[in-house]
């Protein structure tokens, strides 16, 4: 009995290291030494005494050895400035929204939004900016003449695009580009990549007034 | 008895009679050769009506008198190239600049190359180049840009070109060509490869790298250089970055821009011609006359901010013609060392900047306004 407790303190021990990594959780101990990371790929092998921290660390280090695109989106940020999503703190005033779908947002819920919207718009801006990404067949990317989206306006979409002698949105403006100057491959309306090409534009015209037919 | 209508053929005929006796008058202005080029290539795009020669003027106010013109030189910048099987078109933007250049008549006094002659500094992309450049018949003065410099740090351009920063005299003007593309080491801390650098560099927008700065050692270099020349020397300096603050997220920036200015600013008149803007860009800082160059391969947005008041910005690019917002030009010297900065767009009429335009503030031979705006 006494045995048992002090076997179920140390998963407990375990589990308390992984939560403060807020990286690691084991999966799986399928022989005494071999121990896989929270991904359900990766593996370790570590010494049987080895407890607590240095445990903790051991599969860290492997983790981060098997994922260097692991802080991608600090990374991406790093690189090329992204204008940042709206400001909702506002939505904690006031008592009204009990009840509806927003219920009571908290600081948490207006954190997650904002992460999730800026890793949308961030995946946007890793295809932007990277000619392998958008199978560019002579090695341009869209930065090259549109830094930081600059002069992409997808503001003034739809519009009656004078040389394609039709009405068009940014996306097939996008299209065009990648066809032309890219030389890839068209991306389909509702292509992931597409998706995310669309969000980098408009959220780097953040703030710029909707101006639909715009020259 | 004649008839008064006239057949298709006849006014084609005619047309393009009158089109190139307009050309030949334009002879003097060195744009003969040029505007021819530019006009075939616009009515082999379709977008003149193949019986519709319309005479190419250049864009020029009053005020730029030839006879005060002391000599020209030609300048061709930013062609950022591929090797060619990776991208031919930044290859065929060189060679189409140099053959414009080698049909002005008369000849320019020499050639000025601006920087970014390679995308990625890689050894074939400067080999391409250089076999390139070789065919200019004028001689040929050599910039560096960062995207020469950051794969190697130089090594393999330097072993081309020479030294990045000289000087020499030319019919009483003193010039200098600067490296203002230092940049302080941000690849170190971040464990870079040579290619990760460079192409850190490459990117316009890239906020991992540093600033660039003509740097403590060139600075001394200028002030030793300009040491011997008294306070109404005409000087003209050659900087791949705009040698003043424009916009930093994009080096359109010299950090170090005040120091420069700062030992400039002693001589009565100094002309700054920059390339990596890719674009019409003028300004004035107290004697100080800067002009940017345009690329061979693509033309840059102009900045969100910072914009100098002097500017009158050109057109913005079409997408669809791989060539608008692309050129090469000339810059004609004054006897006085100011200069009438022009502007050879490759699918529009070329615009020049005259002298008068900067020496006046801006108050007069002011150039055209674009018809449309940058968003």
């Amino acid at each position: 009995m006494k045995k048992m407790s002090t076997f179920a303190n140390f998963k407990i021990v375990l589990l308390f290291v992984a939560c403060l990594s807020l990286v690691l959780m084991f999966a799986s101990c399928r022989q005494e030494n071999e121990m896989t990371t929270c991904d359900g790929q990766g593996k370790v092998e570590v010494a049987q005494d080895m407890t607590g921290q240095a445990l903790a660390d051991a599969l860290m280090d492997q983790w981060t050895r098997e994922h260097p695109d692991r802080d991608w989106m600090a990374e991406e940020k790093q690189r090329h400035e992204l204008k940042p999503p709206a400001d909702n703190s506002s939505l904690l005033q006031g008592g009204q929204a009990e009840g509806n779908t927003y219920g009571q947002p908290t600081e948490r819920d207006l954190l997650i939004w904002t992460r999730e919207t800026e890793k949308f718009v961030l995946e946007g801006s890793r295809i932007f900016h990277s000619a392998d990404l958008l199978k560019s067949t002579v090695s341009v990317s869209c930065d090259m003449c549109h830094p930081h989206a600059a002069n992409t306006h997808p503001e003034t979409y739809p519009k009656f695009q004078t040389q394609l002698g039709r009405v068009i949105l940014l996306r097939d403006m996008i299209n065009w580009c990648i066809d032309n100057p890219v030389r890839g491959e068209r991306l389909k309306p509702d292509d992931p990549r597409m998706r995310a090409l669309e969000a980098y534009i408009m959220a780097q015209r953040s703030g710029t007034e909707m101006n639909y037919g715009k020259h | 008895m004649k008839s008064r209508i006239k057949s298709i053929e006849t006014k084609y005929m005619q047309q393009r009679r009158d089109f190139f006796n307009g050309l030949k008058n334009m002879d003097r202005r060195s744009f003969l050769k040029v505007s021819a080029a530019a006009m075939g290539a616009a009515a082999t795009s379709g977008l003149l009506a193949p019986n519709s020669f319309c005479p190419v003027s250049v864009a020029q106010a009053a005020g730029s008198s030839d006879s005060n013109v002391s000599f020209r030189f030609a300048y061709i910048s930013d062609s950022h190239l591929y090797e060619k099987k990776v991208n031919d078109r930044f290859v065929r933007g060189l060679l189409r600049a140099v053959e414009d250049i080698n049909n002005l008549d008369p000849q320019p006094d020499f050639v000025f190359y601006g920087g970014d002659l390679a995308q990625l500094g890689q050894a074939k992309e400067l080999d391409i180049g250089a076999q390139i450049l070789k065919n200019v018949k004028a001689p040929l003065k050599m910039m560096v840009g960062e995207h020469d410099w950051y794969f190697d740090l130089g090594q393999k351009w330097q072993e081309m070109f020479g030294q990045p920063t000289y000087s020499w005299n030319h019919k009483g003007i003193h010039f200098v060509t600067l490296n203002s593309v230092v940049e302080r080491d941000f690849w170190t801390k971040h464990g870079m490869t040579p290619m990760q650098r460079m192409m850190t560099v490459a990117g316009l927008d890239n906020g991992m790298q540093s600033s660039f700065t003509v740097g403590a050692q060139q600075r001394q270099w200028l002030k030793e250089d300009l040491a011997g020349y008294s306070n109404d020397a005409p000087i003209i300096v050659f900087s791949h970055s705009p040698l003043y603050k424009l916009y930093k997220k994009w080096n359109f920036w010299t950090d170090d821009a005040e120091d420069v200015q700062a030992i400039l600013n002693r001589f009565e008149r100094v002309v700054v011609i920059h390339g990596h803007t890719h674009q019409l860009l003028t300004n004035r800082i107290g004697n100080i006359h800067f002009h940017g160059m345009l690329s061979t391969a693509w033309p840059w947005p102009y900045a969100p901010e910072g914009m100098p008041e002097l500017t009158i910005e050109m057109n913005r690019p079409d997408p669809f013609n791989p060539n608008d917002g692309c050129g090469d030009g000339e810059v004609h010297v004054h006897t006085d060392g100011l200069v009438d900065k022009i502007y050879n767009f490759w699918n529009r009429k070329p615009i020049m900047v005259a002298r008068d335009y900067t020496a006046s503030w801006g108050k007069q031979s002011i150039p055209l306004k674009p018809n449309l705006a940058s968003y």
